[in-house]
């Protein structure tokens, strides 16, 4: 084979795409979004709803109302496939475009979080990770570019045991109580360890911890233990992908009640329930939004988007959990760059702008409204000092092949978890040396 | 006409042993070292030098630990992801037992935790070789990581497992722009490519490619099997730890066992073999191509703007990557490096090849 013939345009190409490569496009009266995730992958079926999700959002701010005060939003898509250097490497090369660089960065996975939030912090970038991330960046005292908004890991773990407390009908019900934790062998999973262990201790049940090993496909040993020797009164089921549908079915399997079997907001999905078929018939999940096309603002998304043929994504997948679930983060980008647009003026603003915005976030009932989500998410307020909000926390249940709400929004015991993030985040400070700043 | 060694007369055993023994060569890579010590850092921005250059270098840095195993000592191994986990999770562990202490320090002593775990994991090559030996590294590679994820003393009990790096501090100074970050791996990768290709060149090198060739051979002119097949694991772990604490310090900033899963080992693996077994320049071809490739397909599709779908774009760049692996290995299944070498020796008879 004629190596020159064919090697030349390829080293080429390849020269000029390295050359062209990264460059900012700068232009007035926009406002540049990212969006870094992932469409292909173990875990694409997640990843393309949020981007997708997101963009719509944006598409339809910027059809219906020309962008944000005439601010046209720009975004632009970067594939991370969940991998924690590609997410570093979406992060440093689109950080710097659009007329006022990258706006807030989500990382849509709890590696990358921990991954870039030191650089964003370098960088004024606030980074965003609602429902996800590091829980200890809830103390903004200690971590001001790092917003876990709406409900972090350990507010969610304590509104799951109230739920269950209600359905034992009370909290000193629980006593005595067997709680399996059945959880993902990962950072992600074993993040409410802890919380759980605390509560634990003040309800007087007993917890059990059950790890899985990544991917989750073999379950069997851990099912038998459980179903044959624990016997535990309540499930809680933290996986994350393929492992929710396998221990669906492995519960089915050593006859475990499932409406007994209360998932983590990342078990709840359609992704989830449908693959596991029958087996998922009455199993339970948390959420911090609501899923259905009903809400005006999704409703706005398919007139302004969907019937003009833009969409992102196919039609079907509309109001699916993880679909509202990136609409909920694009509202909360887009109100934090409204809200910084109200303190600075109405042009294009910068990440350490959009930081001071977040801290002064309210969404508020009314706003919510306003926005054509009523029902859709919960109400939270962000302070200097608190970067969570404290949301509350839905519970749905599968039934028939739909998720239906079963409760109404149930608040988190912030009297337990706030001490501890306050703990884990002087932790933090302490190794790294950060006096953290004054709030009032 | 111009790469020519003509009229260049060695005159001492010194000048016969050198590394670059024609003095184009030696301006050759004198000039490229000053491009990347001086105009890389001018000219490149934070995206360039933070996740461009530096993956670049510390992958090159992986492949040479791989290359020294594999390439010149013939032990195929899957464990190197591992290995660079226990140098991450070691530097992480010195840096903040020890916080005074200069991160180059913290650096070697991680390579050498890294290098006596890959001893251990070597003792197997002494009877087992070929693809039973890759299995075992394998085992070596899922042993580490649930070591990494299930004691919680390797992360400070960090309830997460992940943590993030400590800063790095030499002699007072901290490196945390791009640009120092980049000129200290560069100084590293360049020094410890030095030694290896010294290492490969010496006694110790002849013997682990004699032990390549034909083992039994070996073992019949009295090369030492235990100590030459064990050294080849700890030097190679060795390379591979500091590669490992280096990713996790100075281009991800966090320390923890999934960014170094099965890929990374596999990753390595292919970056040997495309980049050329049992070459030190092979080393850092095949990093160069596995790193930059999918960036530069991705920015490519770029340039042609919203045409490209971000979804069919991903999976065109596996594709594409996916074609071009299946093409260089086609044309010079010897690797890049051999590749370099046929321009070289058509290079000398240019332009009169007759």
């Amino acid at each position: 084979m004629n190596f020159r013939t064919l090697a030349l345009p390829v080293i080429a190409a390849t020269a000029f795409a390295v050359s062209t490569g990264g460059q900012a496009f700068a232009q007035a009266k926009e406002q540049f979004m990212p969006i870094n995730a992932y469409w292909t992958g173990p875990y694409a079926a997640g990843g393309s709803a949020f981007g997708g999700g997101m963009i719509d959002y944006f598409k339809m701010l910027n059809e219906r109302d020309g962008g944000i005060n005439g601010v046209k939003l720009t975004w632009e898509k970067c594939e991370t496939g969940y991998k924690t250097d590609r997410i570093v490497e979406c992060y440093e090369r689109l950080k710097k475009n659009g007329p006022t660089g990258m706006t807030l960065f989500h990382p849509m996975s709890t590696g990358g979080t921990y991954a870039v939030f030191e650089r964003a912090e370098k960088d004024q970038i606030p980074v965003i990770t609602l429902g996800y991330g590091n829980t200890a960046g809830s103390d903004g005292r200690v971590f001001p570019y790092l917003f876990p908004a709406l409900t972090n890991y350990w507010s969610q773990n304590t509104a799951k045991i109230r739920f269950i407390g209600s359905q034992e009908g009370g909290m000193d019900k629980l006593k005595g109580k067997k709680i399996a934790n059945v959880h993902h062998d990962s950072a992600y999973g074993k993040e409410t360890i802890p919380i759980l262990e605390a509560q634990a201790e003040k309800y007087g049940f007993e917890v059990k911890h059950y790890p899985v090993v990544h991917p989750g496909l073999d379950q069997k040993a851990i099912w038998l233990q459980i179903g044959r020797q624990y016997k535990p009164d309540w499930i809680i089921l933290r996986g994350w992908g393929v492992m929710n549908p396998t221990a669906l079915k492995e519960a089915a399997r050593v006859n475990f009640p499932r409406d007994k079997m209360v998932g983590v907001w990342w078990s709840g999905a359609e992704e989830d329930t449908v693959p596991a078929g029958p087996a998922a018939e009455g199993y339970i999940a948390a959420g911090f939004h609501a899923s259905g096309t009903e809400f005006p603002v999704i409703q706005d998304i398919i007139k302004h988007v969907y019937d003009k043929g833009n969409g992102e994504l196919p039609r079907e997948r509309l109001g699916s959990i993880y679909y509202n679930r990136a609409v909920v983060w694009g509202m909360v980008s887009a109100e934090a760059v409204r809200q910084a647009q109200d303190m600075v003026g109405k042009r294009p603003v910068t990440g350490a702008e959009v930081q001071k915005a977040l801290e002064t976030l309210d969404m508020n009932a009314q706003r919510i409204e306003g926005l054509g989500a009523t029902g859709l998410m919960p109400t939270f307020k962000l302070t200097c000092a608190d970067h969570e909000g404290g949301a509350a926390v839905k519970f749905q249940q599968w039934k028939g092949g739909k998720w239906v709400q079963i409760s109404d929004w149930i608040e988190t015991d912030q009297s337990m978890v706030r001490p501890m993030v306050e703990a884990a985040a002087a932790k933090y400070a302490k190794e790294k040396n950060i006096t953290p700043r004054s709030c009032s | 006409m111009i790469y020519r060694e003509a009229g260049q007369f060695k005159t001492s055993y010194a000048a016969d042993e050198a590394i670059f023994p024609i003095i184009q060569d030696r301006w050759f890579v004198a000039a490229i070292l000053a491009i990347g010590f001086i105009a890389v850092p001018i000219l490149g921005n934070d995206y360039w030098l933070g996740s461009v250059f530096i993956p670049f270098l510390i992958f090159s840095l992986a492949a040479i630990g791989l290359n020294i195993l594999v390439g010149y000592t013939g032990l195929i191994s899957l464990g190197t992801a591992g290995f660079m986990a226990v140098g991450a999770f070691a530097a992480y562990k010195i840096a903040t037992a020890f916080p005074w202490m200069n991160f180059l320090v913290v650096l070697i002593l991680a390579g050498i935790v890294a290098a006596l775990v890959g001893l251990v994991f070597g003792l197997p090559s002494l009877r087992i070789k070929g693809f039973y030996l890759a299995v075992t590294t394998l085992a070596a590679h899922f042993f580490i990581e649930w070591v990494f994820t299930h004691f919680g003393w390797f992360t400070n009990y960090s309830f997460t497992g992940v943590i993030s790096s400590p800063p790095i501090e030499m002699l007072g100074f901290v490196v945390d722009t791009p640009e120092s970050r980049y000129i200290m791996t560069l100084s590293i990768v360049v020094v410890l490519a030095l030694v290896a290709k010294n290492l490969v060149r010496s006694e110790l090198g002849r013997a682990w490619m004699a032990i390549r060739d034909m083992d039994v051979a070996a073992e019949v002119i009295g090369i030492p099997m235990l100590k030459t097949k064990l050294l080849a694991f700890a030097v190679s772990s060795f390379y591979c730890g500091i590669a490992g604490a280096l990713w996790a310090f100075v281009y991800l900033g966090t320390v923890e066992p999934q960014a170094f899963d099965i890929n990374r080992a596999f990753e390595v693996l292919f970056m040997v073999i495309i980049g050329g077994l049992g070459s030190i320049l092979g080393s850092f071809l095949g990093a160069g191509f596995i790193v930059l490739m999918p960036i530069a397909i991705t920015n490519g599709a770029a340039v042609f703007g919203a045409a490209v779908p971000a979804d069919v774009l991903s999976n065109l760049e596996l594709i594409i990557f996916g074609a071009l692996i299946i093409f260089f290995l086609i044309v010079e299944p010897f690797g890049l490096a051999r590749l370099w070498q046929v321009a070289k020796e058509k290079l000398r008879n240019w332009p009169f090849p007759y």
